[in-house]
C-alpha cells in the first residue's frame, strides 16, 4: 500500500519532465516495469480461488476489500515456467474498463523514473509473444527492463 | 387517491418549484431564452396534465399563465416585473389548488376569475392593473428559491413553506404521497446493502467460531436489521408486474380485430411485485406469449362454436409469489397443442428419431416448441410463425435464472408457467465442494440433496461410461462436476453427493464431494475475459472472505447434453465474432451435426441433398470403404469422422447425402442436431483439411465443413464425371464474391470441373483487374455486397471495355422473378442461386458455349 502512495505521489510530481515512473517487477528472472499511474495496489500473497475451464493464464480470482479481482500469472502470460510449489506470488492491482485484475509477479521491486532516453523499442528478434505485450525495453545499469503495456497484458483471448 | 392523480400531484410539486426558480431567474434576465422555454414548458405541461384528469379549476388558471408565457416566449410581449409577479401569483394559486386536491382528492372551491381576467389582460398586452398588489406573493421568491435544486432529491419535492397557505390551501399542507427518486439512487443503495449483507455474513462466520462472544447479541441485532434493511431497499425496486402488463389490452384488442377473433384479457394479481430489472426483462418475452396465445392458441369463433365452447377465446394471466419466486402464468382456452403437428414437425427437422419420439411422454414432446426454429403455425401470418419465438422467450427467461414450462391438453388450452426469481441481486446458494473447490449452486435450480455410496445409500451407477442414479422410480443422469469443470483431481465418486438440478422439465444430478450449508450471495458479473465460460453466471464473496464462482444450471445443462434442449441455438447470440474474415450477405439455413469430436459441425442446408437414416446391416464394404446401395446405385460413404469401424457402427447410421446428376456421395455423421438459420461469420483460425474455420452458431463454437473437400474424398471422378471433355478445359472464369465463405465453396467446385479460376473479394477490384488488362471468359457476380453491389458493377462492365461482352452471371441468395428481371437490366447473363452448383456449372457451359454478348441468352433459373 505504501508503495502505492509512494508511487503516486513522485509519479505526479514527475509527470512534467522527461521520465515516466515505474514499479518494478520480476518475473522469473526478467525484470518488467509496469507505469506506476496504472497501478491500484500492490498486494502481498494472496488466497486465490481458481477458475475451471478458465484460460490457462488467469491464476485465479481474489477477493480486495470485497472487490472481486481476476488474477493473471504473468509468467503464463509470458510463456515462462510455472511458479515451483512452496513460491508465493506479489499482485499488482491495476484497472481495466472498470475491472480489477491483478499481476502475479514474483517480485515486487522498487518505483524508478525512468529516462525515455534509455528506452528502446522492442528488437525485432523478441518473441512474439513479448512483443505483443512489451511497449519497449530500457536499459538499466546492467540490466534491460520489459516495459508491460498493461492493456496488452489483459486481452487474453483478444486478437 | 388515484394513482395517476398522486403521479400527477408529485410531478406538478416538482414542477411548481422549478418554476419559482425559473421566474425569478427570468425576471432578472427576460431575455434568457431557454429559461423561458423551460417555464413555458412546464406550465403547459401541469395545463395538459390537469385537463386530461378533468380538474377544470386548475387547467384554466395554468391556460391562463400559458398564454402569457407564450406571448414572452414568441417575443411578442416584453417581460415585465408586473406580469412575472402576476405569473408568480397564478402558481401561487395552482399550489393552492394543488394542496386542496391533496387533502381531498377533489379541487377545492374557489374563485380564479380576477387572477385570469389579470393574466387575459397581461396576456392582452395590457399594464396589469393590479400592480401593487403583486406585494403579496412576493415573499414566496427568496423562500422558495432556496429549495429548488435538482428535482430527483427528495428535498425539492417537499412542499414549499408556508407562503403557498397565502391561497385557499389548508394549513398543515399535506406531505407527497410519493417522492420522485432516481433509479440510479436505488441502484446504489441496493449495491451498498449488497455489500453490507456480505460484510454481515463475514462477521456471522467469525462469531460462530467463538462461542460466547460479547459480540453475539449485538451482531444478531445488527444481522435482524440488515435484513429488515435488504428487504426494505428491494421494496423500493419492486414494481407490481401489471406495469409490464398495461400495453396488453390494447395489444389483444388489436389482435382480435387483425386475427377475426374474440378475445378476452383477464389479468390476475397485476399487483404482484418483482424487481424493476427483472419487470424489465420479462416485458418483451411476455407480450410475445400473449401474441402467441392469441394467434397461435385460440380458434376463430367459427371453429370454437363447433368445439361447443364459447365464441370468445379467454387468455388469462395469473401472477403471484411462491416462495422466493414470482410464478406467471399465461392460460388461453384455446385449441391446446397438437402432439401429432408437433411429433410430424420433430421428425421433419431431424430433431429427434421415430424410435426416440414414441419414448417421449407428451409433455417431452411438447417441449418441442421451445427449440430454435420450430413453429407449427401452418402459415406464417404477421403475428407469428416464424418460428422464432418460444426458443428466445426460454433463453430469456433461463438469463435471469427463470424456468417455463408448457400444459397443454388438446382441445382446451394451454397454459405457460414461467418462474422467475424476485430479484437478481441477491440469491440463495448451496455451497459445495468439486475437486478441491468450493462452488455455489443457485436454489432455484436444487430440488434436492442425495447421498451417495454410505451405508443403505443408494449408489451411482454406470451405463458405459455414463453415470446414473436410481433414485425412486426413476433413472437420473448424472454429471461429474469435477470431470466437467477439468479439475484435476479424480474425486471419490463413490461416496459424495448428487445435487438433483432441475432445468426446465429435465432433471439431472451433479456428482459433488461436499456439500456445505446454504448462504445468501450476491452475484457479481464475472470479468470480461471470463465471459466465455458459460458454465458460471457469475462469483461472488463468500462469507469467510473467499472467492467463489456459481454455477450456472443451465449452463451446465448445455455443456453435458443433459437437457434434450441442449442444442438450442440462442439467436442473436455471437453473431459477430471480432476477427473473422469470411462473412456471409445473408443468413444462411445450416445443418448443425456431430462426427467425430465433440465439436459440433455445420453444412449448408442448401448443399445437402437428403438426410438418410441407413440401417447398419444395409452398409457394405468395398475395398475397405463402405457402399451402400441407395436408390438403385451404389453410393459411397466417408466417414466424417475419419477412419471407418464397422464394429463401432450405431445400429443406424445417419448420412448426409450430396448429389449431383445422378451420382451421390454420403457423408457418415454420428448424430443430426438441427437446422438453424444463421447469419454465418466465419473465422478461419479453425481451419484444417475438411473444415473451412469455425464460426460461433447459437452461442457455441461450430466448425464448417468444406464440402469441397469432403466430396473429394468419396472419389476422384467425382468432379471429373466425365473427365474427357470436362467442361471447363481450362476456361478462365472471375469470381467476384465478398464473403469467403461462399467463394470458398464456388472456388474449388468451378476449378474441379476445369475452369481457370480467379475470385476477388469486391467490385472495385474486379474492376481493378479489368483495367489492368486481365482478360477471363465469363464473370461470375454475388449481387449483395458492400461498398459497390453486383447490380453497379454490371452496369458499369457492360458500360464499355474489354469486358463490355463477357458472359456475367449473377449469383445470389435470392432469385425471386423481379431480382432476375432487375439482373437482367443492369446487363447481367444469367441468375443462379447460390449453393446450386450444379445450376452454375450448366450455366457457365451454356454461357461459354454460345458466346453470345449479354442480354440474349439463356434462362433464367
Amino acid at each position: 500500500m505504501s508503495v502505492t502512495m509512494e508511487a503516486r505521489a513522485s509519479g505526479l510530481a514527475l509527470a512534467e519532465t522527461a521520465e515516466a515512473v515505474f514499479l518494478t517487477l520480476t518475473v522469473v528472472d526478467q525484470l518488467c516495469g509496469v507505469p506506476v499511474l496504472a497501478v491500484r495496489d500492490v498486494l502481498g500473497p494472496q488466497v486465490i480461488t481458481r477458475i475451471p475451464l478458465a484460460p490457462p493464464e488467469v491464476a485465479g480470482s481474489l477477493n480486495l476489500r470485497g472487490r472481486i479481482v481476476t488474477a493473471i500469472d504473468l509468467r503464463r502470460r509470458l510463456g515462462l515456467p510455472p511458479r515451483e510449489e512452496g513460491t508465493t506470488a506479489m499482485s499488482v492491482v491495476v484497472e481495466r474498463d472498470g475491472e480489477l485484475y491483478s499481476l502475479l509477479a514474483d517480485q515486487v521491486g522498487e518505483v524508478l523514473p525512468l529516462p525515455r532516453s534509455d528506452r528502446a523499442p522492442n528488437p525485432p528478434t523478441l518473441d512474439p509473444l513479448w512483443r505483443e505485450v512489451s511497449d519497449g525495453v530500457h536499459r538499466l545499469g546492467e540490466r534491460l527492463l520489459i516495459l508491460l503495456d498493461v492493456e496488452r497484458v489483459l486481452a487474453i483471448g483478444e486478437p | 387517491m388515484d394513482d395517476l392523480l398522486a403521479d400527477f400531484l408529485t410531478e406538478t410539486q416538482e414542477g411548481l418549484v422549478a418554476l419559482d426558480a425559473a421566474l425569478v431567474r427570468l425576471e432578472r434576465a427576460p431575455d434568457d431564452a431557454p429559461t423561458l422555454s423551460e417555464v413555458f414548458r412546464i406550465v403547459h405541461t401541469i395545463k395538459g396534465t390537469c385537463g386530461f384528469l378533468g380538474l377544470g379549476r386548475l387547467e384554466a388558471v395554468a391556460h391562463a399563465a400559458e398564454n402569457v408565457l407564450g406571448r414572452y416566449r414568441d417575443r411578442t410581449l416584453p417581460v415585465t416585473q408586473g406580469g412575472i409577479s402576476l405569473i408568480l401569483r397564478a402558481l401561487d394559486s395552482i399550489r393552492g389548488i394543488v394542496a386542496g386536491l391533496e387533502a381531498t382528492g377533489s379541487e377545492p372551491e374557489g374563485d380564479d376569475a380576477p387572477l385570469i381576467a389579470a393574466l387575459d389582460a397581461a396576456a392582452a398586452g395590457e399594464v396589469p392593473p393590479a400592480a401593487p398588489k403583486p406585494e403579496a406573493p412576493a415573499p414566496a421568491i427568496p423562500a422558495a428559491a432556496p429549495s429548488a435544486p435538482t428535482a430527483a432529491t427528495p428535498s425539492a419535492t417537499a412542499p414549499p413553506p408556508a407562503v403557498g397557505a397565502a391561497t385557499e390551501a389548508p394549513s398543515g399542507n399535506a406531505a407527497p404521497q410519493t417522492i420522485r427518486v432516481s433509479v440510479e439512487v436505488l441502484e446504489d443503495l441496493m449495491m451498498l446493502v449488497s455489500e453490507l449483507v456480505l460484510t454481515r455474513n463475514q462477521l456471522l462466520q467469525l462469531a460462530r467460531a467463538e462461542e460466547n462472544s460479547a459480540f453475539a447479541v449485538p451482531l444478531q441485532r445488527l444481522s435482524h436489521i440488515t435484513s429488515d434493511l435488504q428487504e426494505g431497499v428491494m421494496k423500493t425496486r419492486m414494481q407490481p408486474i401489471g406495469n409490464a402488463w398495461a400495453k396488453l389490452p390494447r395489444l389483444v384488442r388489436d389482435l382480435g380485430v387483425e386475427l377475426g377473433k374474440r378475445i378476452e384479457l383477464e389479468m390476475r394479481g397485476a399487483e404482484t411485485e418483482l424487481d424493476r430489472q427483472v419487470l424489465e426483462l420479462i416485458r418483451d418475452p411476455l407480450t410475445h406469449m400473449v401474441r402467441n396465445s392469441a394467434d397461435h392458441g385460440l380458434e376463430t369463433p367459427e371453429e370454437r362454436r363447433r368445439a361447443g365452447k364459447p365464441e370468445a377465446g379467454r387468455i388469462t394471466l395469473n401472477a403471484y409469489h411462491e416462495g422466493g419466486h414470482i410464478i406467471i402464468e399465461i392460460a388461453d382456452d384455446g385449441r391446446g397443442l397438437n402432439i401429432e403437428k408437433i411429433r410430424a414437425k420433430a421428425l421433419a427437422q431431424g430433431l429427434a428419431t421415430e424410435a426416440e419420439l414414441a419414448a417421449m411422454t407428451e409433455r417431452e414432446i411438447q417441449r418441442f416448441i421451445f427449440r430454435a426454429g420450430f413453429s407449427t403455425a401452418a402459415a406464417v401470418t404477421a403475428v407469428s410463425g416464424r418460428g422464432v419465438g418460444m426458443d428466445v422467450v426460454k433463453t430469456n427467461m433461463e438469463r435471469i435464472g427463470g424456468t417455463i414450462e408448457v400444459r397443454s391438453e388438446e382441445g382446451q388450452g394451454t397454459t405457460f408457467i414461467v418462474k422467475i426469481p424476485l430479484t437478481l441481486a441477491i440469491v440463495s446458494a448451496l455451497i459445495v465442494e468439486a475437486g478441491g473447490e468450493r462452488f455455489a449452486i443457485p436454489q432455484i435450480g436444487v430440488v434436492e440433496l442425495v447421498r451417495v455410496g454410505g451405508e443403505g445409500a443408494p449408489r451411482l451407477e454406470r451405463i458405459k461410461d455414463a453415470p446414473v442414479l436410481r433414485l425412486r422410480d426413476r433413472l437420473l443422469p448424472l454429471v461429474n462436476l469435477a470431470g466437467l469443470l477439468r479439475l484435476d483431481t479424480a474425486s471419490a465418486e463413490e461416496g459424495g453427493f448428487v445435487v438433483v438440478t432441475q432445468v426446465g422439465a429435465h432433471v439431472f444430478g451433479i456428482i459433488v464431494d461436499r456439500v456445505f450449508d446454504t448462504e445468501e450471495i450476491v452475484v457479481k458479473p464475472v470479468a470480461p475475459i471470463l465471459r466465455h465460460v458459460t458454465i458460471f453466471s457469475g462469483n461472488t464473496i463468500l462469507g469467510d472472505g473467499s472467492v467463489i464462482m456459481i454455477l450456472d444450471p443451465n449452463g451446465i445443462a448445455r455443456a453435458t447434453g443433459v437437457g434434450g434442449e441442449a442444442m438450442e441455438t440462442e439467436a442473436g447470440r455471437g453473431k459477430s465474432q471480432p476477427g473473422a474474415l469470411g462473412h456471409a450477405d445473408a443468413r444462411a439455413a445450416l445443418l448443425l451435426f456431430r462426427a467425430g469430436d465433440a465439436t459440433p459441425k455445420a453444412v449448408p442446408l442448401g448443399l445437402v441433398a437428403r438426410i438418410e437414416d441407413i440401417p447398419r446391416e444395409q452398409i457394405e464394404s468395398a475395398g475397405g470403404r463402405p457402399l451402400v446401395q441407395y436408390r438403385g446405385r451404389l453410393m459411397p460413404l466417408v466417414p466424417l469422422s475419419g477412419a471407418w469401424d464397422p464394429a463401432a457402427m450405431p445400429a443406424r447410421q445417419p448420412v448426409l447425402v450430396f448429389s449431383d446428376g445422378d451420382r451421390a456421395m454420403g457423408l457418415m455423421v454420428d448424430e443430426i442436431l438441427d437446422v438453424v438459420e444463421e447469419r454465418l461469420v466465419i473465422d478461419p483460425a479453425g481451419e484444417r483439411p475438411g473444415m473451412l474455420g469455425s464460426a460461433v452458431i447459437g452461442g457455441k463454437v461450430t466448425e464448417m465443413l468444406d464440402t469441397a473437400w469432403w466430396l473429394r474424398q468419396a472419389g476422384e471422378d467425382w468432379f471429373g464425371g466425365s473427365a474427357g471433355d470436362s467442361p471447363g478445359a481450362g476456361r478462365r472464369v472471375l469470381v467476384v464474391e465478398d464473403s469467403a465463405f461462399f467463394r470458398s465453396l464456388v472456388v474449388p467446385a468451378l476449378s474441379a470441373a476445369g475452369y481457370a479460376v480467379t475470385a476477388v473479394a469486391d467490385a472495385r477490384e474486379a474492376l481493378r483487374l479489368r483495367d489492368a488488362g486481365a482478360m477471363f471468359d465469363a464473370i461470375i457476380s454475388d449481387i449483395a455486397m458492400p461498398g459497390m453491389d453486383g447490380f453497379a458493377l454490371a452496369a458499369s462492365l457492360r458500360e464499355g471495355g474489354a469486358w463490355r461482352d463477357l458472359p456475367l452471371i449473377a449469383l445470389t441468395g435470392r432469385a425471386e422473378p423481379a431480382d432476375i428481371e432487375r439482373g437482367r437490366d443492369a446487363g447481367f447473363t444469367d441468375y443462379v442461386a447460390k449453393f446450386d452448383r450444379a445450376a452454375l456449372l450448366e450455366s457457365l457451359r451454356q454461357c461459354l458455349a454460345a458466346p453470345v454478348a449479354a442480354l440474349t441468352s439463356g434462362e433464367a433459373r
